[in-house]
């Protein structure tokens, strides 16, 4: 479709990026002071976004702007994801501490300015998007993760984050190039038939593309051996921007990784047939297996040894990778659904854990879980919903990390014998995540004194955490809304043109 | 006689390089180098592709792309670095090692 009649297609990021011109300018107006106030034109914006692409029902795969893009219910499912993520941390943002008495202005046109990369990151079909949607996403992570200029901390995070990121996507688009090479396109659906019709001979290429191209997306959403560069920029970066890199661009990565892989070397079909073929030659499967494997083990035991919370959910994080990394190799809609409702579960238990960190470091200045002691007994608020976040992300029943894990299991059960051993090492990792999710939860109710101050923090920061624990509780109890939701999310995914 | 195989030996070549400086470097700027070299690796190995592969102009265009993206990342990545420079005195990566393993 040509670029005039795709607009009519593009409206919510149009909506995007009209707040990025507004709030650019409107920091320019506001003073040092005021320059906070952007963040509630963002939040508007956002609200609008969200309202045009709730109006937006895509009913089929739609390429616009010369088949770079597409528009589907698997991607507006994903920009919902980033545009709530987005919403949420900018709330979380205006209540930090960190960021008082820093010029945020900035900050938060940058963030609106992410969505949109993001979302193109989610619907990108052609190799240049891809690129050009990563890096985007990429240079604003980087910015944002060195945002607090004054700290050392903060700019070593930045710097590492940026030799990280520029080496692997580099090592990327040589394995795009190579890619491009053998081929002769960059268009996803015509690579994937001129793949098929390669010869024997160019499957050492095509793996070792596929290597490097794994480089790029592994770097995003943070799995072994990429994931050197997270804990440190975790740790580093101000701490609702950690909470934010932890959950959005991993959900494009994934929304990214899924799509060029069932496209690349899946059948071709669209999601609705049961099993996609995987390309004979490469590998590839057999790779995204040992490479969830290898991710949630190493995510979970260099876990158990932190002892400041934010590295604590940085390894958390990449073992959450791991788990979320199994559904793609089995290679059906079963897998992908159950990696689409997992990320929509593990936005909520995830930014409810950020922001109750940010809550016990703006109150009682600490980010070590071991000062974290009697917080339990001196605010129930405070304990109560971090045991919660932490039941969630563990998997216990009654919560929604509880169904998001059994979606999974039950893909890879269902996938075939081959995929049991991958099945039975995430449980096995479940059990070894139990043991430091439940340490934060000791300390914080059984070591140190139990005088009572009673704290209810205020009432921003109270309503979100709030807000993250309901669905975290009410999607473990009765979850078919959001199950209905993600199914019919997964329609018309790949529908060729 | 300049054909495909030697634009990309010549690609191969400045990939390979370019993780080398990666690797070694540990100057901030020097690192940065290998980073470009990288990049520049994959964009030879665009346009002798599109050249002399009988392909579209797409190539041409990525390489394009990928030029003007570097230029951004080297922008933000400079001022990381001049940013640590101010505040630690110093650019070698080794020394920026307050945040522990």
């Amino acid at each position: 479709m040509g670029n005039i009649q795709s607009i009519s297609y593009f409206l919510p990021e149009l909506m995007v990026i009209a707040t990025v011109v507004v709030a650019l300018i409107a920091d320019l107006v506001y003073s040092d002071r005021n320059s906070y106030k952007v963040g509630y034109l963002v939040i508007a914006g956002l609200v609008v976004a969200s309202f045009t692409l709730w109006l937006s029902l895509p009913e089929e795969t739609t390429p616009i702007f010369l088949n770079t893009i597409v528009v589907d219910p698997f991607s507006r499912i994903f920009k919902f994801v980033f545009l709530l993520a987005t919403f949420i941390v900018v709330l979380m943002s205006m209540n930090s501490d960190e960021l008082k008495g820093v010029r945020t202005g900035e900050y938060y046109t940058l963030m609106a300015a992410m969505v949109l990369g993001m979302s193109l990151m989610a619907s990108s079909v052609d190799l240049i998007m891809v690129y050009l949607s990563i890096e985007i996403v990429s240079i604003i992570s980087f910015i944002l993760a060195g945002y607090l200029r004054a700290q050392v901390r903060s700019n070593e995070a930045a710097l590492k984050y940026v030799i990280y990121g520029a080496f692997s996507s580099g090592l990327m688009l040589y394995g795009l190039s190579l890619l491009y090479g053998l081929t002769g396109t960059t268009k996803l659906f015509q690579l994937s038939g001129s793949i098929s019709s390669l010869g024997p001979g160019s499957n050492l290429t095509l793996t070792v593309s596929t290597i490097l191209m794994l480089a790029g997306f592994g770097y995003k959403v943070a799995i072994v051996p990429f994931h050197f560069w997270t804990p440190d920029v975790y740790e580093g970066a101000p701490t609702p921007v950690t909470a934010y890199l932890s959950v959005a661009p991993k959900a494009a990565g994934f929304a990214l990784l899924i799509r060029f892989f069932n496209t690349l070397f899946g059948t071709g079909q669209p999601l609705n047939s049961p099993v996609w073929q995987a390309m004979e030659g490469v590998p590839w499967q057999d790779i995204l297996m040992v490479l969830a494997a290898v991710t949630m083990t190493v995510g979970n035991l260099v876990a158990i040894q932190q002892k400041n919370i934010k590295r604590l959910l940085a390894y958390s994080s990449i073992a959450h990778a791991g788990y979320i990394l199994m559904g793609v190799p089995v290679l059906s809609q079963e897998g992908v659904y159950a990696i689409v409702f997992y990320i929509i579960v593990y936005l909520f238990m995830q930014l409810g854990a950020f922001s109750l960190a940010i809550v016990v470091s703006n109150r009682y200045g600490t980010e070590i879980i071991e000062e974290y002691s009697g917080i339990g007994w001196k605010s129930p608020y405070l304990g109560f919903f971090m045991a919660v976040f932490m039941f969630s992300l563990t998997g216990i029943p009654p919560t929604a990390g509880f169904i998001g894990k059994m979606y999974l299991f039950a893909a890879l059960i269902n996938g075939g014998s081959q995929f049991y051993w991958l099945a039975i090492i995430g449980v096995l990792n479940s059990v070894i995540s139990l043991y430091y999710y439940m340490r934060v939860v000791k300390v914080m109710y059984f070591q140190g004194g139990r005088e009572k101050d009673l704290y209810v923090p205020g009432g921003m920061s109270a309503a979100i955490v709030l807000a993250m624990a309901i669905p975290s509780i009410y999607f473990g109890v009765r979850w078919s809304f959001l199950a209905d939701w993600v199914n019919s999310s997964l329609k018309f995914f790949i529908a060729g043109f | 006689m300049v054909d495909l195989n030697t634009y990309l030996v010549i690609g191969a070549l400045l990939f390979s390089l370019g993780i080398f400086g990666v690797i070694t470097r540990r100057n901030g700027v020097a690192v940065l180098m290998g980073v470009e070299l990288i990049l520049n690796a994959a964009n030879v190995n665009f346009v002798a592709f599109a050249r002399f592969g009988g392909m579209d102009l797409s190539g041409h265009i990525f390489s394009l792309f990928v030029i003007i993206l570097a230029a951004a990342e080297a922008a933000v990545a400079l001022a990381i670095i001049l940013n640590i420079y101010n505040n630690m005195g110093t650019i070698n990566i080794d020394e920026a090692d307050q945040l522990k393993q």
